[in-house]
């Protein structure tokens, strides 16, 4: 079993979500996170997956079937070592006068942010790593957690090469 | 990092480079429907208006150019679109209401989706503001063909018609073909629009790669030439491609076996030296065994289809594969391929010639005599065959291999689904692509009269046999009324044994034979040793329904053959009748079976060549 990134450039259109992740399912894929967003493009809509597979070949066949989606322009996997991934957690942690102290310190530790107080809660708002989000979430749950929401992972290659520069040619092509 | 999108050859859309039309007409959306539809050269749609696609229908009335073909049923539509579209190569248009119209359209879409065939379904789709409100006979035809589909649109605005028309047919005819589904909110059909073509279409990620890479293809030829026993494994990839004169050229020149999948019957003749039949759970065993025994499998077009492979991890343990498609995604995806080529395989095949060529020249050429020993014995010792019933009663085989033998020269066949599919298959002889059609991967049954319409409505000036069967038969035989009422005087042969025959060959075989629900024709009225009815002389019974009443009252001729004496006769009448459709309805024997066969999930190591009959495989090869 391993975790794969994928950044996926679709046309930013209706319904394009939809065939993409239906297309996961009926081939048999579980999608661990999902993010969608526009990017520096407005016709361009940037995908990140996170997908688990059990070896290297049936992730080569998604892609491919990903592929001939007419909607999608590229296909990236993004190597973990040359990649920079990030998630957000918003948490609404249990906190009372006792508390709140503790619960600041180890938010300052993991260079979170509390976003709203009041008497018997606060909220975090903390960006990172998975693994690092996982900790800081291990350490918070012991005063009580009411509530969490998490965002997908999103991805972006390291150095000076972007992904988007052929697509948007591709784009301008056919503009 | 592992980028995806590569391709070497772009292919555009025709339109994209053209000199905008210089007068720019106002008219409604309907109206440029149909103009579109006649711009891109469809001079067929097979359809039942409704609702919400009405306003295409006014318009379509004063086409000229554009014939419509009114059917009994949306399935029909769909089906007559394949049939149309594998007969001529052209891409084939249906055209249904919303809702129930578009629902009906699924099963055909699903068929040409896994036969890739390039078919074009036009949808009505409730008024765009009333998209979503569960409003009268809506659909989210979209949604429900995503799977199904090649690609499809949704059109909410007048303006995008034209231009969705383009690019529909543009996917459907490209690359891989297959379906397109077009669903039209019915207020864009109403409004008013300004039509110029061609348009501006706008596929930035649609480019599918047509041309092969170089280093593939000498690799390819390096294996072919340095294989003992390579076999060309030729799937439906080659008749799409047209590549089917190429692919003599290569047969020819490596004198290798060739094998064509029931996707591919005619693409190379069956009457040739080098073809050792068909591959799959009914092939030949000179086929299957060829493959299984192979060092070498140059797969062209053809996807490794469980029907094809039998138990996958046991098929063809030996064999390096060169697989050629221009889908990448169908190689390595059953089989791995030691040499993957991503092309069009009249490109591939071209390529091919010439690397096979040059390895020749510089003395390298495979030596395959010792091969076509083992090939011929196989082709000698188990040729397919069949026994004529001892009750006097009509083998299904001759029926069917008779048929191929009275057709006029140019017949176009197309089967259903079933034992009379694989008869079809096995028993008449195809020396030319494009005159064999039928369900191959969906196994849609009643195929065989909608798609028949659709080809003769395609080329009316070919003969074109419907094999079908009583099951199938009674699934779709209401096309007959349109090919009765439109000049499609089509000729349909029933093979008629009273049973859902292939299913009811399993239980015979895997079920004890227990006939569970697989008699078509019994009931309350059966009676047990009537000479009237259906079936081996001892089980006649009924004769519910009566296929000749019924093809009479549809406007066809009906006839029927019940003994071996009348065969040629009746099969000669059917062919002289040319100005209506024609119905026969052969009366077989239900306990005829198709041999051979490879048990569904066992390996094709185990095919039988008869019941308790398994071929001597030479096992010394297996080396």
């Amino acid at each position: 079993m391993s975790k794969h990134t994928l950044s996926v450039l679709v046309e930013n259109k209706p319904g394009v979500l939809a065939r993409i992740t239906a297309l996961f399912s009926r081939r048999g894929f579980n999608i661990d996170s999902l993010a969608v967003g526009t990017t520096e493009h407005p016709e361009i809509s940037r995908i990140t997956i996170v997908v688990n597979v059990i070896d290297e070949l049936p992730l080569e066949q998604v892609t491919k079937q990903l592929n001939k989606l007419v909607n999608v322009l590229k296909i990236v996997e993004l190597d973990p070592s040359a990649a920079v991934a990030r998630e957000l957690v918003l948490v609404k942690v249990r906190a009372d006068n006792e508390s709140r102290s503790q619960i600041v310190e180890i938010v300052q530790l993991f260079r979170a942010k509390t976003v709203d107080v009041s008497p018997e809660a606060v909220t975090i708002e903390a960006t990172g790593a998975a693994d690092k989000l996982e900790a800081m979430l291990k350490m918070l749950e012991p005063f009580g957690i009411k509530e969490l929401v998490q965002s997908g992972t999103i991805a972006i290659g390291r150095g000076a090469r972007s992904i988007t520069d052929r697509s948007l040619r591709a784009l301008d092509r056919s503009a | 990092m592992t980028e995806q999108a590569t391709g070497s050859h772009h292919p555009q859309p025709r339109t994209r480079n053209a000199v905008p039309a210089a007068t720019a007409e106002r008219m409604t959306g309907a109206q440029a429907l149909i103009r579109s539809l006649e711009a891109v050269g469809a001079d067929t749609v097979f359809g039942i208006p409704g609702g919400a696609i009405l306003p295409a229908y006014d318009p379509l009335m004063d086409s000229s150019k554009v014939r419509h073909v009114l059917v009994r049923h949306e399935q029909g539509a769909g089906h007559a679109a394949t049939g149309y579209a594998q007969a001529t190569g052209r891409v084939g248009v249906c055209m249904a209401t919303s809702g129930p119209g578009a629902t009906n359209l699924v099963t055909p879409i699903a068929d040409a989706h896994m036969d890739s065939v390039p078919i074009v379904a036009i949808t009505g789709q409730v008024a765009s503001k009333s998209i979503g409100t569960d409003a009268f006979q809506e659909a989210d035809i979209c949604g429900i063909t995503m799977p199904i589909t090649k690609h499809n649109f949704l059109v909410r605005d007048a303006a995008d018609i034209p231009r969705t028309i383009a690019e529909a047919f543009h996917i459907a005819a490209t690359g891989r073909p297959g379906p397109v589904l077009v669903d039209i909110a019915k207020d864009a059909l109403q409004n008013q629009m300004t039509f110029s073509w061609p348009p501006q279409t706008d596929l930035p990620g649609y480019r599918p790669v047509t041309k092969p890479h170089a280093k593939q293809i000498r690799e390819a030829a390096r294996l072919i030439n340095e294989a003992r026993r390579p076999v060309l494994y030729v799937g439906g990839g080659v008749v799409k491609a047209r590549a089917t004169a190429e692919l003599r050229i290569l047969a020819e020149l490596t004198g290798a076996p060739v094998t064509t999948t029931l996707m591919a019957l005619g693409a190379f003749p069956d009457s040739h030296p080098q073809h050792v039949g068909m591959p799959g759970m009914h092939g030949d065993v000179s086929a299957v065994t060829a493959l299984q025994k192979s060092d070498l499998i140059i797969a062209l077009g053809a996807r490794f289809d469980d029907r094809v492979t039998g138990r996958l991890d046991t098929f063809a343990p030996n064999a390096k594969v060169v697989h050629a498609d221009i889908d990448p995604a169908e190689i390595s995806k059953n089989r791995i391929a030691d040499v993957p080529i991503v092309g069009d395989a009249r490109e591939v095949l071209a390529d091919l010639i010439v690397a096979v060529q040059a390895d020749h020249e510089a003395g390298h050429k495979g030596d395959y005599s010792e091969w076509w020993n083992h090939l011929n014995f196989w082709r000698n010792t188990y040729p397919l065959g069949y026994d004529v019933p001892k009750d006097g009663s009509l083998s299904p085989q001759q029926v069917i291999e008779r048929i191929g033998q009275l057709a006029p020269e140019g017949t176009l066949f197309a089967a259903g689904v079933g034992q009379h599919q694989m008869w079809a298959a096995q028993f008449i002889k195809y020396e030319q692509p494009g005159t064999w059609f039928n369900s191959g991967g969906a196994g849609t049954m009643g195929y065989a009269v909608p798609a028949a319409m659709g080809a003769k409505a395609g080329m009316p000036d070919a003969t074109v046999w419907a094999i079908d069967g009583d099951g199938c038969f009674q699934m779709t035989n209401q096309e007959l009324v349109t090919c009765a009422l439109n000049n499609i005087p089509i000729k349909v042969a029933i093979i008629n044994n009273g049973a859902l025959g292939m299913v009811r060959q399993w239980q015979n075989l895997f079920y004890g034979e227990r006939f569970s629900n697989t008699v078509l024709h019994s009931g309350a009225e059966h009676r047990p040793g009537s000479t009237q009815g259906v079936g081996s002389i001892q089980n006649r019974g009924t004769r519910v329904p009566d296929f000749v009443k019924l093809s009479e009252a549809m406007g066809c001729v009906g006839l029927r053959c019940e003994t071996p004496e009348e065969l040629d006769k009746v099969i000669a009448e059917a062919n002289a009748i040319n100005d209506r459709p024609v119905v026969v309805d052969f009366i077989v024997h239900e306990d005829a079976m198709v041999w051979p066969m490879v048990a569904a999930g066992t390996s094709n190591d185990e095919i039988m060549a008869a019941r308790d009959v398994r071929p001597d495989f030479s096992d010394d090869l297996d080396d």
